[in-house]
């Protein structure tokens, strides 16, 4: 056979024309990957725990004859190793998710919770809470924290994108220029914000808020993953319902509208979701960017625009991602840890770039 | 931007709107189509008001074709045409969707990305898409309304004749069809009624024969046209006749 009888694969591009992978495959391929990600997760970090050793630290089978280290295994899998690539999996996910989201809201590829300023207003509200609440209410609530903080994050997240959304909408149209420098902006006053709340933080709060500044997972435990499931869970069945009103925004409001879309409702379903979802994943391990950028990016490239795959191929492959980038985080600089917004950054910034270069038209050059 | 506008669509009925730029054309089909309110006055759909219908009630009934739809995503013609058919199965409306794109003549271009192609072939995908938007509300609700603002803006001659024809036979079936047009012989091909509107106001309504005429042409595009007649009784606009007016004209109030 020569190399001109292979026929194209279903979903290679020829002259413009496209054909997309049945979905079956896009979502058994993406959950394949996620398992290998978690697994080498699970062996990967300072303390190795071998993948021969692996299924007997799950508990699925018995530890070999003498082998001392079942009990260390254990206590690292379930411990350390579980609840990081949960909660690293379920962020991941949220974040991707969100980006995409974001840009069928804003009708642009280029939004990012993370990079107009989203981000910063949860992280703004959040550092405001740990101060406010350590220095006024420190006894009497600091049981409350892990409520209050994801609270405080989701409410500056919200009431960020409320902003972007008013400055750059204007009778259905959304600019996208406008909507970058405003971002931009909004992200500067939440910056200058959370820095003067360094400021006047005392040491003790100064470390807390110094966690969100880096973006890390390190702090990862399950009782943290719990805080972040009900979010994920009702952000991943709102999902459902918001998937073809999505498909028809990108054609702009009015069109929506005319398709039988009641966009007002549309638009306020996926503020809140985009605002919770941000503010749980900053008040969980930071500001991470980039990662709404590139997940959808780049499963748009591959399996199209449309949402209702999207938007579950978002949530895993930010899984993938962010478990795989929280390995390589720990492990890179081992014994210490690298933070993990670094890592997203490196490579997410230069895809964006290379959206900009390419889409360049989308905003008036 | 309005003033006094009184106008009523039957089914079956093809009517165009005509007039200058800035006369209020798609403004009166927005409030048509309920994507904009009137801040006076009412709209009513099938005897109800038109503020009563929730969007995807509305979306049964009627399908709008609006000017300028840009696709910043890379949606495929198919994936655009099927927008149309809301969120019904699509084994339901596969053979709409087959019908819509063949109908338009855009099957070869069934798996292109809509921002790689031109502009009239771009307005075709979304003609489709309406259409199908039309056959699902027709085969739940009965006849519906068909809107379209100038929908033959970026089309070549064959894709206008054909878009017209296509909106014939809709209306043959029941179908109320109504469109903003520009080109003036198109209209009156197109249309039973023409409206055609000033400075927010209707000038001028009724059939081609009585509203093409060159004392309502004068009065409101303000250019001196002569009206001829083909074969069939309808007036013609003939576009050198109006340069060479224009030109006259120019010279004289020079």
């Amino acid at each position: 056979m020569s190399l001109a009888d292979i026929k194209p694969a279903a979903f290679i591009r020829t002259k413009g024309h496209v054909r997309r992978p049945p979905a079956s495959l896009v979502v058994s391929g993406l959950i394949l990957f996620l398992l290998i990600a978690t697994m080498l997760a699970a062996t990967v970090g300072a303390a190795g725990i071998p993948l021969s050793r692996l299924p007997a630290a799950f508990g699925f089978t018995a530890p070999g004859a003498g082998d001392a280290l079942h009990a260390r295994d254990q206590l690292i899998l379930w411990s350390i190793r579980l609840p990081r690539i949960a909660v690293a999996a379920m962020i991941g996910g949220i974040l991707g998710a969100a980006g995409a989201i974001m840009q069928g809201l804003f009708r642009n590829p280029l939004a990012d919770p993370a990079l107009v300023g989203v981000s910063s207003g949860g992280a703004f509200a959040a550092a405001g809470a740990i101060v406010i609440i350590d220095s006024c209410y420190a006894e009497h609530i600091h049981f409350l924290m892990p409520v209050l903080l994801p609270l405080a994050a989701f409410l500056g997240s919200l009431l960020t994108t409320v902003i972007l959304y008013r400055i750059a909408t204007r009778s259905g149209r959304t600019s996208i220029a406008i909507f970058l420098l405003a971002g931009l902006a909004i992200a500067a006053i939440a910056n200058a914000g959370i820095g003067l709340i360094v400021f006047i933080a005392d040491d003790r709060q100064l470390r807390d808020i110094t966690f969100w500044l880096l973006g890390s997972l390190s702090g990862a435990t399950w009782s943290k993953a719990t805080t972040i499931v009900p979010i994920f869970v009702l952000a991943s069945i709102a999902m459902i319902f918001i998937h073809r009103g999505l498909d028809v925004l990108i054609l702009g409001e009015s069109e929506a509208f005319h398709s039988g879309v009641d966009v007002e409702r549309l638009k306020r379903i996926c503020i809140v979701i985009i605002s919770a979802m941000t503010g749980v994943a900053v008040s969980v391990c930071g500001v991470v960017g980039f990662v709404g950028i590139v997940v959808p990016h780049l499963l748009r490239l591959m399996i199209g625009p449309g949402h209702r795959l999207l938007l579950p191929s978002s949530i895993m492959l930010g899984a993938i991602m962010l478990v795989g980038a929280d390995t390589l985080a720990r492990t890179i600089v081992a014994p210490a840890e690298m933070p993990i917004g670094i890592l997203t950054a490196a490579v997410g910034a230069p895809v964006f770039l290379l959206i900009l270069l390419r889409q360049r038209g989308l905003v008036g050059l | 931007m309005l003033r006094h506008v009184d106008l009523s669509l039957r089914g079956g009925e093809m009517v165009a709107i005509v007039g200058p730029n800035g006369a209020g054309k798609s403004t009166l089909l927005r409030l048509l189509s309920a994507d904009l309110r009137p801040s006076r006055g009412t709209v009513t759909l099938k005897g109800r008001n038109i503020d009563a219908w929730s969007p995807a009630d509305l979306a049964m009934q009627r399908a709008m074709l609006s000017q300028h739809v840009s696709v910043s995503f890379p949606f495929t013609v198919e994936e655009i045409v099927r927008m149309g058919s809301g969120n019904r199965p699509l084994s339901s409306v596969q053979r709409l969707i087959d019908e819509a794109i063949a109908e338009v003549g855009l099957d070869a271009f069934r798996h292109r990305e809509l921002p790689t192609m031109s502009g009239g072939e771009q307005q075709r995908a979304h003609f489709a898409r309406i259409l199908v938007q039309l056959a699902c509300g027709e085969t739940a609700r009965g006849p519906g309304l068909l809107m379209l603002d100038e929908p033959t803006s970026s089309l070549d001659l064959k894709h206008q004749i054909a878009l017209v024809e296509t909106s014939k036979q809709r209306a043959r079936n029941g179908t109320a069809v109504i469109a903003v047009l520009h080109d003036l012989n198109l209209a009156i091909r197109f249309a039973d009624r023409i409206i055609v509107m000033c400075d927010g106001a209707i000038a001028a309504e009724g059939t081609p024969q009585e509203t093409i005429t060159s004392d309502v042409l004068r009065r409101v595009f303000h250019i001196d046209v002569a009206v001829a007649q083909s074969e069939d009784g309808m007036p013609y606009l003939l576009p050198q006749a109006m340069r060479a007016v224009a030109a006259a004209t120019a010279r004289v109030a020079d």
